[in-house]
């Protein structure tokens, strides 16, 4: 019998949902059940809707998103660990009419990069920050992250963070928020495909508001899970999530058209 | 157009990266070269030429904005000073190993740590042996005079290009501070968005329809594609080696003792040379002008035609004087003289030296 292709069974009468030409084919690197994937994908999505592929370049972080790069079809550069706002700084500068954006986790971002991020979102750097903050450090292992919960086991906190010894999770989307430079500041989830819907509005908005000129940051936190690093099947994983990490870090706009919310 | 001033090096740097159509500068003060983004935020040049100048947070976001900039196909450059150059070393080994083209300056003052403001060359093994993690050669230029501040910045940015490698500018608190006239070049134009894509194809500009999407990182789990990546790095710093030595000889002729020098020491050492000639010493200066490359060649060829001892004169405890070392390979004398921790020696103590530790060792 001869080899029946893809092209075969899959008729474009029969297509009603088919993935973005800005994500390429290679297999995603992440674990089964992280918001990664959906995070990427609505994100190409937008790019792809607001027809800016031609013109934007995008930063992948150090982290689990690292190979970022591997998986969205578009112009894109691989930052050190934390530095990718000025990455992006250094390309928007040069470059105004192009699009620029970040997509970093929680350790490059609010740790190792805090200085970058306040800093490019204090100047008003005229960019998109993606930011996805799951707690840990995924990449290398389930370690404490600048925003594990008090309470929360990692690898480094192995009998949960204990604030006096570690200090407590930063917010840094409420602290950006506060600065001049920030113009749209909103945190979401991507869990659910109404959080899913909502996060992809919110990220059209970003790229909307840089497009058009808006001044400033335009940063959208999604609060995701690592059901590996929190050694939880995604379902529970999701399920902790909304119990634990939505009280402390509630989803909304904090910020909207430079005036908080 | 060429034109004639005096300037110190600080300023002749900041104003050759004008003239030699830059797109963009990012810095952060440090003494002794300040006076670069001085220089640059007082000339307005983006009214001159609309290049960008802009002072980051940290010496680390500077050389990040100067990657996220180079990997966009741009002109760039930034500058410090030793312990400024101490925090870019990590943004300089993914340039390097991403492949960019770009252009920096280090200003060196005397170390270790926090040091002193004064003048020093002991950043030469972390210009030339790498500096930042892996495997990885930047080519160096080593300026004698405010004029070469000005021209290396042209060369620089040229060398950069051609190789997409970082360039460095080795100075010191000598040369970025001491006044000299200078004839500037003549100004360059910038580059237009159509030459960049033209010139630059694997630039992140965006990616055009119907073609490949560009990938600027310096990552790749696959050790063996990694291991070939290092395979073309080593192969163009072969070339560099190869093609780019640059050095200058004076009263080398009929020389039987050589001084080997670079930057503000080749000034010093230059004036030791005509003390040593007006007491009948036969002494030369071979004056270093890329340290890496390293004239290793033409160094070993001297020394195989009668040269019975260099003298590596620097402001450090001994560092290019390995290199001189391993140029010679043990086919004559080679000793080391130079004051360092901000000491800046004199033509007299360079001399003593000479007859100390060379003819009379």
């Amino acid at each position: 019998m001869a080899d029946i292709t893809l092209d075969q069974i899959i008729k474009p009468e029969n297509l009603v949902y088919t993935k973005t030409k800005l994500m390429t084919d290679k297999v995603l690197s992440y674990c089964p059940g992280c918001g990664h994937g959906t995070a990427h994908r609505i994100t190409m999505e937008v790019i792809e809707e607001l027809g800016l592929e031609e013109q934007t370049i995008g930063i992948a972080p150090v982290g689990c998103s690292v190979l970022a790069y591997e998986f969205m079809n578009i112009d894109m550069q691989q930052a050190a660990h934390g530095r990718a706002p000025a990455v992006a700084t250094g390309i928007k500068r040069v470059w105004p009419d192009k699009i620029v954006f970040s997509y970093q986790g929680d350790g490059d971002l609010a740790a190792i990069g805090t200085n970058e991020t306040i800093h490019a979102c204090n100047r008003g750097e005229n960019i998109v920050i993606i930011f996805i903050n799951n707690g840990i450090y995924g990449m290398t292992g389930g370690q404490m992250a600048p925003t594990t919960l008090i309470g929360m086991k990692s690898s480094t906190s192995p009998f949960g963070r204990d604030a006096q010894r570690m200090g407590n999770p930063l917010k840094i989307t409420e602290l950006v928020a506060q600065l001049p430079g920030t113009y749209f500041v909103t945190r979401q989830a991507v869990h659910t495909p109404a959080n899913v819907r909502k996060t992809k509005r919110a990220i059209k908005k970003a790229f909307e508001n840089q497009r058009d000129g808006k001044p400033g940051v335009s940063f959208v936190e999604i609060v995701s899970n690592c059901n590996s690093g929190w050694k939880m099947t995604p379902r529970d994983a999701n399920t902790w999530m909304e119990e634990n990490m939505f009280p402390f870090y509630p989803l909304g706009d904090i910020k909207v058209d430079g005036k908080l919310v | 157009m060429s034109e004639l001033k005096l300037m110190k090096g600080n300023e002749a740097l900041a104003e050759a990266a004008i003239r030699a159509g830059a797109d963009a500068y990012f810095g952060y003060p440090i003494t002794p070269q300040s006076e670069v983004i001085e220089y640059l935020m007082a000339e307005k040049p983006h009214e001159r030429t609309g290049m960008v100048v802009l002072q980051a947070e940290s010496e680390i976001a500077a050389i990040n904005m100067v990657y996220g900039a180079a990997g966009a196909g741009k002109k760039v450059m930034t500058s410090s000073s030793s312990p400024g150059i101490s925090l870019k070393q990590e943004g300089i080994s993914y340039i390097a190993g991403a492949e960019l083209p770009c252009l920096y300056a280090n200003v060196v003052r005397g170390g270790p740590g926090l040091g002193t403001i004064q003048p020093s060359q002991a950043d030469y093994f972390q210009s030339t042996k790498g500096g930042g993690h892996g495997d990885y050669r930047q080519i160096v230029l080593a300026p004698a005079s405010v004029q070469e501040m000005a021209d290396f910045v042209k060369d620089g940015f040229e060398l950069a290009f051609k190789y997409r490698i970082p360039v460095l500018i080795l100075s010191d608190g000598v040369i970025g501070q001491m006044m000299e006239k200078v004839e500037l070049f003549d100004p360059i134009p910038r580059l237009t968005d159509a030459e960049i894509y033209e010139k630059y194809p694997w630039a992140t500009t965006g990616k055009k329809s119907g073609t490949e999407r560009r990938i600027i990182t310096s990552l790749d789990l696959d050790s063996h594609k990694m291991e070939e990546h290092n395979h073309k790095l080593q192969a163009k710093y072969k070339e560099i080696t190869e093609k780019e030595v640059r050095y200058e000889l004076i009263d080398c002729d009929d020389a039987e003792y050589i001084i080997v020098a670079y930057g503000s020491s080749a000034r010093i050492a230059q004036k030791a040379v005509r003390l040593a000639r007006a007491k009948g010493i036969k002494v030369g200066l071979f004056r270093l002008i890329t340290l890496f490359p390293f004239p290793s060649v033409k160094m070993h060829e001297m020394c195989g035609k009668g040269i019975k001892g260099f003298l590596a004169v620097e402001m450090s405890s001994g560092q290019m004087v390995e290199d001189v070392r391993l140029a010679v390979n043990g086919c004559s004398k080679v000793a080391h003289f130079g004051r360092y921790g901000g000491i800046v020696h004199t033509p007299e103590e360079v001399l003593e030296a000479l007859e100390q530790k060379i003819i009379g060792g």
